[in-house]
């Protein structure tokens, strides 16, 4: 829980218990889904689903084709249920940028709940007209030659970005390579970093 | 509808500004919020397309300055009263008692033991795609011209895509259409596309070098472009 952002205006948080109170009598809500909840997205889930597949896919070609065009078998051998999601890959020629302009749609299983600046509007609306300079304040310089394919999230399909292994991590074994990928990079407005070197 | 939910392209929002180590709920009503909205989904109140057309009818400007869990404790207060699982008057008596003991534990103003909750599905978001036997008029490498429509309802055609050419990418299968499942018209399933458009069909000589955008866009936005 966010102890640098204290947001407990007054005013939603009785709005909230209101409702939460009323749905636990009318048997809507049950007594221990909100410690789930917590549970879940604080303590269980995050981008590691996401960045095993990857660290997988990066060290078996065999997995990575599995990924790319068989996704859910792919998750599935990581011990997750999940048919919606589809794997883009970036290549020397395409770098592949996630948004959802309408609403905010993320790949929740694989990657926990989004950061909010994902579900912000100006992270939305400029994702699909000017990506390059999104991408240029998230420190990412792309090419001008190389294409910019952003994928907007406007069905029950989501989208995660297979980023490209950098250089010098050849010798990293799947294990290592998992805390190199970030959740950034999974949704395209970062390139995975080789591990600082040792000092 | 054409509402302010729709933001593809708008411009004068600023910079993307990021959080360094944002937590995942900042409080913890945040995950209150979360839960309530997986519950009346999984438990039959509203299905996903209510639950998103119910935040698109904020007040624009209500929508644009409310935080990301603002916008779905709207939402599905909104939901609850419209489907009669709350009323207005009990939710607002229950708001004066917090309002009043705003340490009171959320079992506070209950009488008894809540009650063990229905059955919950926990496919209610995910289970879209059906065998309808319907075939789908485009393969991929199809041309397309989105239809220019402005539905006064729920749509995920999105404003920056209508009346725009692009190429059937793929064909995802027979998937519930938004459009309908949204205002109770039943689930009318179709074929739903990803479609490319090269960026310069969108936005013009304004474009970016050498970029595209793919959308997930359902049979009946399209026309067969020649």
């Amino acid at each position: 829980m966010g102890k640098n952002h204290p947001n407990v205006d007054p005013y939603i948080v009785s709005r909230v218990r209101a409702l939460e109170s009323l749905l636990l009598e009318k048997g809507i809500l049950a007594p221990d889904a909100v410690d789930r909840v917590v549970q879940r997205y604080e303590a269980d889930t995050g981008p590691m689903v996401g960045a095993r597949a990857v660290a997988r896919a990066w060290t078996d070609p065999g997995y990575r084709r599995l990924l790319l065009e068989d996704t859910s078998t792919a998750l599935a051998e990581l011990g997750l249920d999940y048919k919606m999601l589809l794997v883009t890959e970036n290549t020397p020629e395409v770098h592949n940028l996630i948004v959802c302009t309408l609403c905010s749609c993320y790949p929740w299983p694989v990657l926990g709940l989004p950061p909010t600046w994902y579900k912000m509007p100006a992270y939305r609306a400029r994702a699909v007209s000017e990506p390059r300079a999104i991408l240029k304040e998230f420190g990412v310089d792309i090419p001008a030659e190389r294409e910019i394919r952003v994928w907007d999230s406007s069905a029950e399909l989501r989208y995660m970005v297979l980023p490209e292994r950098p250089q010098g991590t050849e010798g990293l074994g799947e294990a290592e390579l998992v805390p190199l990928i970030t959740r950034d990079a999974l949704i395209g407005v970062a390139h995975v970093q080789p591990p600082a070197p040792a000092r | 509808m054409d509402g302010v939910h729709d933001l593809g392209g708008m411009q004068g929002f600023g910079r993307v500004e990021r959080e360094e180590d944002e937590p995942v709920f900042h409080a913890r009503w945040e995950a209150e919020v979360w839960a309530m909205m997986r519950a009346g989904g999984g438990r039959g109140v509203y299905n996903i397309d209510e639950f998103r057309h119910a935040i698109e009818r904020m007040r624009p400007a209500e929508y644009l300055a409310a935080t990301y869990y603002e916008k779905w404790l709207g939402g599905i207060t909104r939901l609850f009263l419209e489907k009669g699982v709350v009323t207005e008057a009990e939710l607002k008596e229950r708001i004066a008692f917090f309002d009043a003991r705003p340490d009171a534990p959320v079992t506070g103003p209950l009488t008894a033991a809540p009650p063990a909750p229905v059955a919950f599905n926990p496919r209610w978001a995910l289970d879209v795609e059906r065998e309808t036997g319907a075939r789908p008029r485009f393969a991929p490498g199809d041309l397309v011209i989105t239809r220019n429509i402005h539905p006064r309802g729920h749509t995920r055609l999105p404003r920056y895509a209508r009346g725009k050419r692009g190429v059937i990418h793929r064909v995802h299968g027979i998937h519930v259409f938004p459009d309908t499942h949204a205002h109770g018209l039943g689930e009318q399933a179709q074929p739903l596309y990803s479609i490319r458009f090269d960026a310069r069909e969108l936005w013009g000589p304004d474009a970016e070098p050498h970029q595209s955008v793919h959308i997930d866009l359902w049979e009946s936005y399209l026309e067969p472009e020649r």
